[in-house]
């Protein structure tokens, strides 16, 4: 057991903080509200350091307490992808080692999502945040197909190509169009019988490794993660499945 | 604050950019497309939807295309259906949906345009009347610039318009209801009020003329006009464009390049599209909303500023030949260069100037930080109130707030509110700043802003040297490429015939050029 609570200045301390909107105005009543409200969340010592009218009928609060509840880390299981990540340098000789031909990632941001600049980040030449993207590196053959590609040119363009991995990035998670989209590739991908052809990678601002296990697909990528974390993923993975076949 | 920059390189710039749209000139106008057409027919008074939520105006050229020839133009067969029927352009669209009138008869007759005269003349006066009504309420009072623009994007109408009545109280001046995502890839214009969208709302004339009445209640209310924003873009471009007039948008999201770039919609569709659009939104005095921030955040902002600012004077001329005023043009641009490099600030600065030093008259749109923002919300209100800085220091006009949820959601009520007290005391405590202190001739501004110029020159003496499509096949904006014989919509254009008439943009080039668009 090693029970913990957030921390302020002092261990267990508890100290959190809280900003939200509530339907109603900004009055005393609403000020009363917001404090109700922390106290079912398990705070003490509730303080409403800040309160403003947003519109009529609709004030803000910026909220500060003690919470009362306790949590052991210990206790609890992450699913995280577990490959460690390697440089581009590794990963390009790692490819040279263990494989006699170059790669082929294709990716895109699929269904009606127009945003790309999730896949952009992982596969377009510049990268992000000073990591290149898969277009630079060396024995990746990277094809990027933009944004609101559906999920049969996706496939189509995947065989044609002869991908050994599919990239798929999602920024519109407004009510959960995502897991329609990526559930449909998924059976798609059953249906033709060529799911274990590929590694399948999904990505996005609200995507992580659980989801996408639970979805089907070989990895998940959240925020924070660049190309050289995605590539390392597959080819370990594209290897071990060359080993098993 | 004025830069030092090379005016004879200015004036270049644009000949190249007219010559590069000079060339588009005559492809346009040889050529119509479906959604011309469909927007020829809203004009002419025809709305509404059959059983499957069919639009009258594409069941209707739907019809032309299969059993005459559409080359002639949906106006030939209307003006020899109403002289022979005597029946309105809205009554022949549903017989036709009804299947109980053809208009293949009509093919090879002759046909004279006056008798569609008195519908256009009715959607003109209508959308004139709009126009007056603008008028008055910006007689007002003139809103202060920048111009405090948000959006909403709840994908319900009704939710949208709560959350637009709240950004209007807190100090916004625009509000731009997003659109769903998908929608541009339509090609036809849902009907009706909406509650159900993702990432944004469907434009439809219904959404358009509720939320319009909601914010004339506010403006009533407030003393200050709140404008309306939509995006007159996609496979519908024209269309979206002509239910702006009607319903008093003021101001429309209307990029040349975009569609063709980030949409992948067939260039030859877009640029014919976009031209008729823009001559309806110069008609009905609609602000038109250029999209270069896209190329920065596709591309790396710092080493493809230049792309922008060619963009911009190719996005000028392709409105000047719509008859646009410059007063129209709210050119784009953004706030992108990656947070980490130093000087960051200081390069935006110079950017943001040498917009505003080249299109002193043009209402400039400029766009926030979006790629750089991480979900680290109080970063993020820091780099947006970067971004205010400059927006308010080199007097930009139209002022997209950035918010502090980029990235993580489309914004809370409470994230607009933020994102217009971070404005409001930027604008207050950065009021004279501008005016106040001046670049350094040989400093890091001034110089970073000769070499954007310079860098622009030479992009757009490459495009008029190869013409526009060889530019957009050779990825030269934001890193795509795109061929003229592939991409969405293309199977929608088509060479007109010989015979082939528009009355509707006759008129309304007519009357800009005569330069009476002013009741």
């Amino acid at each position: 057991m090693a029970l913990i609570r957030p921390y302020g200045d002092t261990l267990n301390d508890g100290k959190i903080q809280l900003s939200f909107t509530l339907p109603l105005p900004c009055d005393a009543l609403g000020e009363e509200t917001a404090k109700a409200f922390a106290h079912k969340m398990g705070i003490e010592n509730v303080s409403v350091v800040h309160s403003e009218a947003l519109s009529e009928g609709y004030s803000y609060y910026i909220v500060y307490g003690t919470l009362t509840h306790q949590v052991d880390p210990t206790s609890l299981t992450v699913t995280e992808v577990e490959t460690t990540a390697m440089s581009k340098e590794a990963i390009e000789a790692y490819i040279d080692t263990h494989f006699d031909r170059d790669l082929v990632f294709i990716g895109a941001s699929t269904g009606t999502d127009a945003h790309t600049v999730g896949i952009d980040a992982i596969m377009n030449m510049k990268g992000y945040s000073g990591h290149y993207g898969l277009e630079r590196y060396k024995h990746i053959k990277a094809i990027n197909l933009g944004s609101q590609v559906d999920n049969e040119t996706l496939l189509s363009e995947a065989l044609k190509h002869q991908a050994d991995v599919i990239l798929i990035s999602q920024t519109v998670t407004q009510k959960d169009v995502h897991i329609q989209n990526l559930t449909a590739f998924i059976e798609l991908l059953e249906a033709e019988n060529v799911r274990d052809d590929f590694i399948v990678i999904i990505g996005g601002a609200r995507i992580n490794h659980a989801l996408a296990k639970e979805l089907g697909y070989d990895a998940g990528f959240g925020p924070k993660k660049f190309a050289f974390d995605v590539a390392s993923f597959a080819v370990l993975a594209l290897h071990e499945k060359k080993k098993v076949n | 604050m004025k830069l030092t920059l090379n005016e004879d390189t200015i004036r270049a710039c644009r000949t190249d950019a007219k010559t590069i749209v000079d060339d588009l000139i005559t492809m346009i106008d040889k050529h119509s497309t479906v959604s011309v057409e469909r927007t020829i027919l809203r004009l002419l008074g025809i709305d509404g939807v059959n059983d499957f939520d069919i639009p009258f105006v594409n069941v209707l050229v739907d019809h032309i295309n299969d059993h005459a020839d559409l080359s002639k133009g949906v106006s030939h067969y209307l003006a020899a259906a109403v002289k022979d029927t005597k029946l309105s352009p809205q009554a022949i669209a549903e017989k036709i949906n009804a299947s109980t009138l053809s208009l293949k008869p009509y093919q090879d007759v002759e046909t004279d345009m006056a008798v569609l005269m008195p519908y256009i003349e009715s959607t003109l006066e209508a959308i004139n009347k709009q126009k007056a009504t603008r008028q008055t309420f910006m007689q007002s009072r003139q809103t202060d610039q920048p111009e405090k623009y948000v959006i909403v994007a709840t994908g319900n109408i009704y939710e949208d318009i709560e959350q637009a009545k709240s950004a209007a109280k807190k100090g916004a001046d625009i509000i731009a209801v997003i659109r769903t995502t998908g929608q541009s890839l339509l090609d036809y214009v849902p009907y009706g009020a909406t509650t159900e969208g993702f990432g944004g709302t469907y434009a439809t004339q219904e959404n358009f003329r509720l939320m319009r009445e909601a914010l004339d209640a506010v403006s009533k209310e407030e003393g200050r006009y709140i404008k309306l924003v939509n995006y007159a873009s996609g496979l519908c471009m024209p269309e979206i464009a002509a239910m702006g007039a009607i319903e008093r948008l003021d101001m429309m999201l209307n990029d040349s390049l975009y569609g063709i770039i980030f949409r992948d919609i067939n260039m030859k569709r877009t640029l014919i599209d976009q031209y008729f659009s823009r001559v309806i939104s110069a008609y009905a005095d609609i602000t038109i909303n250029t999209g270069e921030d896209n190329y920065l955040t596709t591309s790396d902002a710092f080493d493809h500023a230049h792309t922008v600012l060619a963009s911009q004077f190719i996005n000028e001329q392709f409105a000047a030949s719509a008859h646009m005023k410059e007063s129209l043009m709210g050119l784009g641009h953004a706030y992108e260069i990656d947070p980490d490099m130093e000087n960051s600030f200081l390069y935006e600065l110079a950017q943001a100037a040498l917009s505003k030093h080249i299109f002193p008259r043009a209402p400039l749109k400029y766009m926030p930080p979006t790629k750089h923002m991480t979900g680290d919300i109080f970063k993020g209100t820091i780099q947006n109130a970067l971004f205010n800085i400059a927006a308010v220091s080199t007097n930009q006009s139209i002022h997209l707030l950035g918010m502090l949820t980029e990235a993580i959601h489309t914004p809370f009520m409470s994230d607009r509110a933020l994102a217009l007290d971070n404005a409001t005391y930027i604008y207050k405590a950065f009021k004279d700043f501008g005016a106040d202190i001046e670049f350094k001739e040989d400093g890091l501004m001034n110089t970073r802003a000769q070499d954007v110029l310079s860098n622009a020159k030479a992009l757009l003496d490459t495009i008029s040297e190869e013409g526009l499509f060889t530019t957009l096949e050779k990825g030269r904006f934001a890193e795509i490429s795109r061929s003229p014989h592939l991409g969405k919509g293309l199977d929608g254009v088509f060479e007109k015939a010989p015979s082939y008439k528009n009355p509707v943009i006759d008129v309304l080039i007519k009357q800009l050029k005569e330069g009476d668009t002013w009741l």
